[in-house]
């Protein structure tokens, strides 16, 4: 019972963060200043995630095998790879420094 | 073929080149959620209506600590509050009544939306909804397979699966920064979120990442 009643709280709340903007500001034409602003949104938001799930375990900082794995996925990214090699690399590198006994 | 269409094939391409990894993250998510006390059934009917990894990992996170549902929705709608900046910034380019504009809303997930955007203030709204596709079909059936078979893979940490998570973050950021002027505010968004990780719930600090973005309004 409690499942159900997670799933449509969490589907609601994100289907209403999701409408929000759209809804309040759709269709209207907007300054040039914010124009500006919304072409450069991606990559902070980006550089967050990234930096949070890869140096970070919830509210503490930490670097562990993951950390390296998405170094590599990194490198190869900047060098044009796929999305799914650097993802498969990422792993690949993770999975064999845990078996290595990094943390 | 209209513009729109032409648009659409293309979104459609690029969605599908990043779906693989919704595929393998939400096969986790399956794992985790029946981890959780969900059953399969449910993991899937949440993939299916949710359709933002990030939220559903953290709403499952609490959930599973048993830290009760409402504690659990709202560590989601933090997660996710990043779409609130994403819509926002999509509003202009998506036509039509409120209702529609609400539909069209639903569309925006991380990949779909940096590669809708034109650097110039709008987004390709067909662009949007065909790279949007691909995600939500990866998206799904990872979470079918994970629900379902998740006992097959045992232990996921030792497999390296978090990896994915940030990896792919790290890709649809990588195409950013090819765009120099990104290079500056992208590094101020990483020490905003990380600076605010001890302090703020998960999710706040992704969302204060985009201040950075108002370096624009020099």
């Amino acid at each position: 019972m409690n499942g159900w009643l997670l799933i449509a709280g969490v589907a609601l709340l994100t289907a209403a963060i999701k409408a929000a903007g759209p809804v309040v500001l759709g269709g209207r034409e907007l300054p040039a200043r914010f124009t500006r602003v919304v072409g450069l949104l991606a990559a902070p938001l980006m550089a967050a995630l990234v930096v949070t799930s890869a140096l970070a375990d919830g509210r503490h900082l930490q670097v562990d095998a993951a950390t390296a794995g998405v170094v590599v996925a990194g490198v190869l990214f900047w060098r044009g790879s796929p999305v799914i090699v650097g993802v498969l690399a990422a792993v690949v590198v993770t999975a064999g420094l845990r078996a290595l006994g990094a943390p | 073929m209209t513009q729109a269409d032409v648009s659409f094939r293309r979104g459609l391409r690029l969605g599908a080149g990043f779906a693989s990894v919704p595929l393998l993250l939400s096969i986790s998510f399956g794992v985790v959620a029946v981890d959780a006390g969900l059953s399969p059934v449910q993991a899937v009917v949440m993939s299916a209506l949710v359709h933002a990894g990030s939220g559903q990992f953290a709403a499952i996170s609490v959930f599973g600590a048993g830290g009760g549902v409402v504690p659990a929705v709202l560590a989601s709608g933090l997660t996710n509050s990043r779409f609130l900046a994403m819509g926002i910034a999509v509003a202009p380019s998506l036509p039509g009544r409120p209702w529609s504009r609400a539909v069209q809303g639903q569309t925006v997930v991380d990949p779909s939306f940096v590669m809708a955007n034109r650097h110039d203030g709008t987004f390709d709204r067909w662009l949007l909804f065909g790279a949007f596709a691909p995600q939500y079909a990866g998206w799904f059936t990872g979470t079918v397979l994970g629900a379902y078979g998740g006992d097959l893979l045992g232990d996921t940490d030792r497999l390296g699966v978090d990896a994915i998570f940030p990896a792919f973050f790290l890709a649809l950021l990588v195409a950013e920064l090819r765009r120099p002027e990104t290079r500056w505010v992208a590094l101020g968004g990483a020490v905003i979120a990380l600076a605010l990780v001890p302090f703020a719930p998960p999710g706040v600090p992704i969302l204060a990442a985009a201040l950075a973005a108002l370096v624009a309004l020099r």
